[in-house]
């Protein structure tokens, strides 16, 4: 249960290996090596200020990290950002939902990743018709917006499921979720999980963030357990009976850290 | 649309048709009030003074310098929508076109210093957004700071003196981009210079709407964390508005120096005001992420407007600040029903 070393690496789908990133003095990530296998749903968790978020922005090319590799499928990527992040088959649904609220449905799903010709002008009628068949995949019937209707009129389940459905356009081999379910409704926090059963079943692979234990237990096949920068636990969901024991597991860490900032 | 329709049912197409020109009406409700608004004022001219506002050359001799302003209000709505600000155009316009006019008066191509004009323009531009973009200084202070140091540059290079340029006159270049004062009074037609302004203006409009460079623009503006989360280069997308409107300030000095024949020191001076108040008249609003580049136009063609409309209709020039004013703020407020920021 404790660190698993896998000496086989080269099917994950992306991996990093002793990543850290510090802003200021604070080292959010402290040498972080993790990877992501094809089909498998890897639950992240941790508590606040564990380095949850600033990990998956790292992946996903928000922050650069200040050392450590990336590799995807094998071969180390330089110069990673946001844009090969997406190339490499990687979305994420961000915890802001990065959405542009002004813009129209459609200009959100394909912000940073317009269909275009080679002259860079945008096909404007195949975006609006791609769009208008994604909301209906992801069950937007309603009859008061349209692609064309700006994300600022939606509901925040609305957005969320415009975020979801923008990862979902690209046919990701990753998406990462970042605090999904956090501010939805029973209704729309079931549809998330929905859809994540359903990403998997395609065989692709996501990363579940998220604070509620039990949602994590439910949803991963794996669990990764950060603390204060670093992996302090990954186990698999067949050695971890129940989500009792994972939240045991959970209030151990939490207690060893109090103990160590005790004995400083 | 075309998926949820019936088939048959002509009072259902007939619907559908409505609701498109009423989704129409309120994507462009920015640009359509702009252009009511200048249709009331000059009805409202027309009404103090028929005889100037009925005839063409009224509007003709607006068309001679309105260009000007055009190629500039163009590329400020791309910078206002990205959430900048660019002050230091009017001295950018001044330096470029010192550029054109020297090769010009020392026998150079105009050609020649068409293309040296256009690159100290984009040079100027980058030179802002380094500024802006990678040193992070405000936009609004670090383009104000532009400005200055630019227009003191060109007091330092020139000491006062002015190039005129009066051989320029008659070459192919000059009767091709504009049309000789003297001889558009004799003939009804609409200047050269307004039909490039207007090219341009169609070509501004087609980038921000329908290009990927427009749409970025838009999304930067909107939301710059975003934007950056999918991959969007906020960096690069910040610095190409400067340097689009450093070239527009370029355009905009030869165009100056080619309508007067004549380069001054302040050309470019007088235009911070008109063209700044041009671009929020227009309909696009100082948060950044939405505007409108036609409206920017039209809003700039209200302004040229207000000091014809005012000595026509009897009033002396002294009252000429006074209806910048009055309504440039009566239109900032029609805009306000197009409503405030959608978060």
């Amino acid at each position: 249960m404790q660190e698993k070393q896998k000496t086989d690496t080269s099917d994950y789908i992306i991996e990093l290996r002793d990543v850290t990133k510090s802003f200021g003095n604070v080292n959010a990530v402290d040498g972080i090596s993790f990877g992501v296998r094809p089909g498998e749903v890897v639950g992240l968790i941790g508590d606040n200020g564990a380095g949850k978020s600033t990990l998956i922005k790292i992946l996903s090319g928000v922050h650069p990290p200040d050392s450590g590799q990336i590799i995807v499928r094998g071969d180390e990527v330089r110069h990673w950002n946001a844009a090969r992040s997406r190339d490499a088959g990687i979305e994420t649904v961000y915890q802001d939902r990065a959405l542009a609220p002004q813009q129209t449905i459609t200009r959100n799903i394909f912000m940073g990743r317009e269909i275009k010709n080679r002259f860079g002008v945008i096909k404007v009628r195949t975006q609006y018709e791609e769009a208008n068949r994604l909301m209906r995949d992801i069950g937007f019937t309603s009859k008061v917006f349209d692609p064309d209707s700006p994300v600022a009129t939606l509901s925040g389940g609305e957005r969320q499921g415009v975020a979801i459905a923008r990862a979902l356009y690209f046919d990701a081999d990753l998406i990462v979720l970042d605090e999904p379910t956090t501010a939805l409704s029973l209704v729309e926090t079931a549809k998330v999980f929905g859809f994540v059963q359903n990403v998997r079943d395609r065989g692709r692979s996501i990363i579940f963030i998220g604070h509620n234990i039990y949602h994590v237990y439910d949803i991963a096949d794996r669990f990764v357990v950060l603390d204060r920068g670093k992996v302090v636990m990954t186990a698999d969901k067949a050695e971890i009976e129940s989500a009792e024991v994972l939240m045991k597991h959970m209030q151990d860490i939490a207690e060893m850290a109090y103990a160590e900032a005790a004995e400083i | 649309m075309g998926l949820g329709a019936k088939p048959g049912g002509k009072q259902q197409r007939a619907r559908e048709d409505a609701s498109d020109l009423v989704k129409w009406a309120r994507n462009n409700r920015r640009a359509i009030t702009s252009t009511l608004f200048l249709i009331v004022m000059l009805i409202g001219f027309t009404l103090a003074n028929p005889d100037v506002f009925t005839q063409f050359k009224t509007y003709r001799s607006v068309m001679i310098v309105l260009p000007v302003s055009m190629f500039l209000v163009v590329p400020l709505v791309f910078v206002v929508t990205a959430g900048e600000i660019d002050l230091s155009f009017p001295s950018v316009v001044g330096l470029a076109s010192y550029a054109f006019a020297t090769i010009v008066d020392q026998g150079g191509d105009p050609l020649i210093g068409i293309i040296a004009a256009l690159l100290v323009g984009a040079a100027l531009g980058y030179l802002n957004a380094i500024l802006v973009v990678r040193i992070g200084l405000s936009a609004l202070v670090a383009t104000l700071g532009m400005n200055f140091f630019l227009r003191g540059l060109i007091n330092i290079i020139v000491e006062g003196f002015s190039i005129a340029i009066p051989e320029i006159r008659g070459t192919f270049i000059h009767s091709l981009m504009t049309d000789d004062p003297i001889k558009i009074v004799d003939h009804l037609g609409i200047p050269n210079q307004m039909l490039w302004a207007l090219a341009f203006t169609a070509l501004g409009v087609f980038l921000y709407n329908r290009h990927s460079f427009g749409v970025r623009v838009h999304c930067v503006g909107d939301n710059p964390e975003s934007a950056a989360e999918m991959g969007i280069d906020v960096n690069r997308t910040r610095t190409l508005v400067f340097v689009f409107t450093g070239i527009g300030a370029a355009l905009a000095g030869i165009f100056s120096v080619m309508i007067n024949f004549v380069w001054w020191p302040t050309t470019g001076d007088g235009l911070l005001l008109p063209v700044l108040a041009g671009i929020f008249v227009g309909g696009t609003p100082a948060w950044g992420g939405v505007g409108t580049v036609f409206g920017g136009t039209i809003g700039t063609s209200i302004v040229a407007f207000i000091e014809t409309g005012v000595i026509a209709a009897g009033l002396t020039g002294f009252f000429t600040q006074f209806f910048y004013g009055l309504i440039i703020i009566l239109s900032l407020i029609f805009q306000r029903f197009n409503g405030g920021r959608m978060r």
